[in-house]
């Protein structure tokens, strides 16, 4: 079941027209998921990592939006689909769960009513008492206690830690094959982060599914995932295993973003590591490299990097694969120190 | 630990009134939100607050800075006592003690330009600063690495790093003694955040500043405090400089909580160590008697039930490096 390329991404462009412009917000992007595998997509905010997930499910529709590349999913090209197909995919196959668990409960109906439907959508037919058990049996596995009590409780009875078991809950039912978990821990206390996190990872054990896990926080990245893409400009700039990320770096904006968590972790007072400036917009990306206004190793082939932007490439004899143009003496990868 | 003490809060208790039936009833029960707390801030130091959401610690910063009444307790700016102060005297007061907000979106006003933003303070309080109104705007703005000419910009025009410092350069247009911070970076990317952390204590070595800094992220107020005061539900839990609290916790909550933060180290050996609470923090309307933290704590006995733990310190010797815990049964540290 483990290694089987689930999920393909090639070459996947995202680029919403506004009143202001043409927003590029996914940049030719490719990644392939492996089931039992759990694939982290790092960023910050507007490195377009939330509008590749939900491309995916092709959410991004509409008239303003435009998609192209291809999405293969267990061989089918979701770009491709017709309306009806993507919703006999969305929640059975692939599921979702989003960062704000109040917001992604419908406030008038009991959480049972919720978790059923979502059943019920995708099980035709269902007796209301089979669907019930189902969904007590997946209260119970997410660690709700007493749900026999609770499945008939609407959601603001339930704390935040709880909400977001019962939003797991639902897109759990039908045993889907990739979960998409677009920050499902970033409206949480670190404490019930813990939980969430290892009730994610023990039913990915049992089950054996793919998780795309987005997230902005570096130490979640560290404890959960197998693989990372780090997004930046709606571009990935680094593709790499955990270790390999963590260990060496092979992307100046991995570099300062790895710098600047490690300097705060390190108890050492005096200046932290910043990464200057900040993001480009997605109106106008540079013709180049995006990073390279915020980049400190640019100097001696700045010409070649604000010409075109580099691909994905093998900068190490390792796995991992970086977009940049420098060479991995010039980036003395080396530099990074394990916190003591 | 000799510098003078600045702003001090004493057995501090607020509870707000819950769930009354009809206008002038009788509320059912009181929220704990702040309760017993007692807390020193000292001359040109920043005092660290964390805690999970609801633990009260915004409820705390803003008892200290007078926006909100304790229900009892009392507060002491310079020695003096400034729990009853109001009308004019209270304005001035403002000026010592400022704050900084959390959302730098929904803490500016977009309607208004930068200059005036940051002005407003002065215009409030009617100091006319030596020169211009605008060429102190200016030299403000040009403090927290803003570029002056932006004056007339709005804050749409800002990043949400930028707009932080606008909510900076407000705070300082007084000249206060005191500034609490109410989570001021966790809106912020990573990136982003470092650079404004990098301002803050700048500030505080140029100016000689002194912060309240509140934030939920321990790695944040472990780089900015020189004392951190670790709350749930309502109380002071355990007190105690960084370097001692980070690496050997005393109260088993501040264990549990550091040993929940992911590391940005893959797999490491703290992993198998990461002790993970089980259930929710109780709710703050009746909170559990005795120590609050029982009901989840995997130390807890009769006792810990029985009687309520004072937080003192729990050396042999009194040592102000070791800290206070409120815990009958506290981590001993080797």
């Amino acid at each position: 079941m483990n290694n089987v390329r689930l999920l393909s991404v090639e070459n996947l462009n995202v680029e919403f027209s506004t009143s202001d412009g043409v927003v590029h917000a996914v940049n030719d992007v490719s990644f392939s998921v492996h089931s039992g595998k759990t694939l982290g997509i790092v960023g910050e905010s507007g490195s377009g990592k939330s509008v590749t997930a939900s491309s995916i499910l092709k959410l991004n529709t509409g008239i303003t939006a435009s998609t192209s590349g291809s999405i293969l999913f267990n061989g089918k090209n979701i770009l491709g689909v017709d309306d009806k197909a993507i919703r006999a995919i969305r929640g059975s196959e692939i599921a979702m769960i989003f960062q704000d668990p109040l917001s992604a409960l419908n406030p008038y109906y009991t959480i049972g009513s919720q978790i059923i439907e979502a059943y019920k959508v995708h099980h035709k037919g269902v007796k209301k008492k089979e669907a019930r058990k189902i969904a007590l049996e997946m209260l119970h596995r997410v660690g709700i206690p007493n749900p026999e009590a609770r499945i008939d409780e609407y959601p603001h009875q339930f704390s935040g830690g709880m909400r977001q078991r019962i939003v797991i809950a639902t897109a759990l039912i039908n045993s889907p094959k990739l979960l998409i978990a677009d920050e499902p821990t970033t409206a949480l206390d670190v404490t019930v982060q813990a939980q969430i996190l290892d009730l994610m990872k023990d039913i990915q054990r049992e089950n054996g599914m793919a998780i795309i896990l987005i997230t902005h926080d570096l130490g979640v990245v560290a404890e959960t995932c197998d693989d990372v893409a780090v997004m930046y400009g709606g571009r990935i700039v680094e593709k790499a295993s955990v270790q390999e990320l963590f260990v060496t770096p092979t992307h100046p904006y991995s570099f300062g973003l790895l710098g600047a968590v490690r300097s705060l972790d390190n108890s050492a007072r005096g200046e932290l590591q910043t990464i200057a400036g900040s993001p480009p917009s997605l109106l106008n990306l540079p013709s180049g490299c995006s990073f390279l206004p915020r980049c400190s190793y640019a100097d001696a082939s700045r010409q070649q990097c604000a010409s075109f932007v580099p691909p994905l490439q093998n900068v190490l004899p390792t796995n991992s694969l970086s977009a940049c143009h420098l060479r991995a003496e010039a980036l003395n990868v080396l530099k990074i120190k394990e916190p003591s | 630990m000799t510098s003078e003490v600045l702003l001090e809060g004493k057995e501090l208790i607020k509870y707000f009134p819950h769930g009354s039936k009809g206008i002038f009833g009788k509320p059912d029960g009181f929220v704990q939100a702040v309760d017993g707390v007692n807390i020193i801030l000292r001359k040109g130091q920043t005092l660290g607050i964390v805690g999970e959401s609801g633990c009260g610690k915004s409820t705390l910063a803003r008892v200290l800075t007078r926006l909100i009444d304790p229900t009892s307790g009392s507060i002491f700016l310079e020695g003096q006592d400034i729990t009853k102060v109001n009308g004019k005297e209270l304005q001035v007061l403002r000026r010592d003690i400022q704050m900084i907000f959390q959302d730098p979106y929904s803490s500016l006003n977009p309607r208004h330009s930068v200059g005036e933003i940051i002005a407003t303070p002065m215009r409030i309080q009617k100091i006319l600063p030596k020169g211009s109104e605008k060429l102190r705007v200016q030299e403000l703005m040009e403090l927290v690495g803003l570029n002056p000419e932006h004056y007339n910009r709005y804050p749409h025009e800002f990043s949400g790093g930028q707009r932080q410092r606008i909510g900076i350069a407000r705070a300082l247009a007084l000249n206060p003694k005191v500034i609490v911070a109410d989570e001021p970076v966790s809106a912020l990317d990573v990136s982003i955040q470092a650079q404004i952390l990098n301002l803050l204590e700048q500030l505080q070595h140029d100016l000689g500043l002194s912060y309240v800094f509140i934030a939920h992220d321990l790695s944040v107020v472990r780089h900015i405090a020189d004392e951190v005061a670790v709350m749930y539900l309502g109380k002071v839990v355990e007190l105690a400089r960084p370097d001692a609290l980070y690496s050997a916790p005393s109260h088993p909550y501040s264990k549990a909580l550091l040993s929940a933060v992911p590391s940005a180290t893959p797999r490491s050996s703290h992993m198998h160590s990461r002790i993970v609470l089980q259930g929710d923090v109780p709710s703050p309307i009746n909170p559990p008697n005795g120590c609050r933290f029982a009901a989840r704590c995997w130390k807890a006995k009769d006792s810990c039930i029985a009687q309520e733990p004072s937080l003192q310190s729990h050396g042999e010797i009194p040592d102000e490096n070791v800290g206070l815990v409120a815990c009958h049964f506290p981590e001993i540290s080797n």
